[in-house]
């Protein structure tokens, strides 16, 4: 066991083996690791906002979601009511029209017995006057009994 | 064992010496032959088996960590920069959690000691006998092949340590600052000379303890192994396979150990007390 110049050569060759490794080892293996760590940190931060990003889109949805059934909803109870109405609108209508062709078919009936009747009064007249003519033969002038005639005409 | 001709003494004692390059006692340079011609080589000779393992470690992790960082990727990691992302964050984590200041010197250090000894520990779990014995067919009469048992590299790492520690004391306090620090400390300044006294060995204990820990660990280890290798071979791995799943245990330890001293002691160099 000599302690002999080994130890001279030990010192030299760790001081070069030191400054190697602070030269060209250290640096370049520390800023890979933190090149990595920071990269991994930003990638779990944006994961963790795309978390809380999901979270809200789906707040988002489920509100449109209600919002969109309150609408139609809203929509629904809008036509359904306009439905009523036209259908309410249309009865009246069709009632109205219904009364209206009443009307017009019991004038036109009345129109149509008046017509009747008329005709009938004047073939009535004829008639009795043909009667009293062949009753009282020329006795009797047309003129002086006119009178009487359209009175019983206007009875009938 | 390598034959049987051996004895216990011999093989053990061949396992604990390195392979020494350095001057003769006749003055020509090569190899030691024995561990006697190794000390008489004096300071100026070279472990050439611990440091050249020690060395080729360091380079392959430079290799690998460098491969990697030249072509590290900030999406999915495969699986190599899986593994040093890992090694990294955990000894980032570590600095950043003992070590308050700005300093772009720790970080890189603290990984290059905790791989490269981690590295080195690790050569103890290869069977002891492999790599010697495969150094005999190339003619190396020694070769330990785990670096952190030898003491002139765990010593180096740590008289590294200690120096980067005392230079960033005095860069960050000044030079009177890191002597104030030595002078006044514990007693004020009427208690100036133990004061000095106390710190100094404060201040030497800390690469000593931080050097020798490794060292004498390791070379424990290594030592039982060593034991194990001389019971009958049909029973050592009833021996070397517990010692072997425990040494794990104490191989990334140590690194880690090291590694948080020295992470620990830089941060007392920057923090004013």
């Amino acid at each position: 066991m000599n302690i002999n110049a080994t130890i001279l050569g030990q010192v030299i060759s760790f001081a070069i083996f030191v400054w190697f490794c602070m030269k060209f080892v250290w640096p370049a293996l520390i800023g890979a690791m933190e090149e990595r760590k920071k990269t991994i940190a930003d990638g779990l931060e944006a994961a963790d906002r795309a978390v809380r990003d999901l979270e809200l889109a789906q707040n988002k949805a489920v509100d449109q979601l209600k919002e969109a059934k309150q609408e139609a909803a809203v929509i629904i109870d809008d036509a359904k009511k306009r439905a009523s109405t036209i259908i309410d609108e249309s009865k009246d209508k069709a009632r109205e029209e219904g009364d209206r062709l009443i009307v017009s078919a019991q004038a036109e009936i009345e129109q149509e017995s008046n017509k009747a009747r008329e005709v009938l009064r004047t073939q009535v007249a004829a008639l009795a006057i043909a009667g009293a003519e062949k009753i009282l033969e020329r006795s009797i002038s047309e003129a002086d009994n006119r009178d009487i005639v359209d009175g019983l005409a206007a009875q009938l | 064992m390598s034959s049987e001709t051996i004895t216990s003494r011999e093989y053990i004692t061949h396992h604990l010496t390195n392979l020494t390059y350095g001057q003769h006692a006749d003055g020509t340079w090569g190899l030691a032959h024995s561990g006697e011609e190794a000390a008489q080589m004096g300071f100026w000779a070279l472990n050439v088996d611990t440091f050249g393992v020690s060395l080729a470690l360091g380079m392959i992790f430079m290799f690998v960590f460098h491969r990697v960082a030249k072509r590290v990727t900030t999406g999915v990691p495969g699986g190599m920069q899986n593994l040093v992302e890992m090694v990294v964050d955990f000894v980032d984590d570590n600095v950043k959690g003992m070590f308050h200041h700005q300093s772009k010197v720790i970080a890189p250090m603290a990984l290059t000691i905790f791989v490269w000894v981690l590295m080195m520990n690790i050569m103890d779990l290869v069977p002891i006998d492999f790599l010697p014995e495969l150094g005999k067919v190339f003619g190396l009469h020694f070769l330990k092949v785990v670096p952190s048992t030898d003491v002139n590299i765990t010593m180096g790492l740590a008289l590294s340590v200690f120096c980067v520690v005392i230079f960033f004391s005095i860069k960050q306090k000044g030079l009177g600052g890191f002597a104030a620090e030595l002078a006044f400390h514990p007693f004020g300044k009427f208690g100036l000379p133990i004061n000095l006294f106390l710190e100094i060995v404060n201040l030497l204990a800390k690469p000593i303890s931080l050097g020798l820990r490794l060292f004498g660990n390791l070379y424990a280890g290594e030592m039982i192994f060593i034991l194990i290798a001389l019971l009958p071979f049909w029973i050592q791995w009833a021996l070397s396979v517990p010692w072997a799943i425990f040494h794990i245990l104490i191989i990334v330890l140590q690194a880690f150990i090291f590694m948080v001293l020295t992470i620990v002691y830089m941060a007392m160099a920057f923090d004013d007390h």
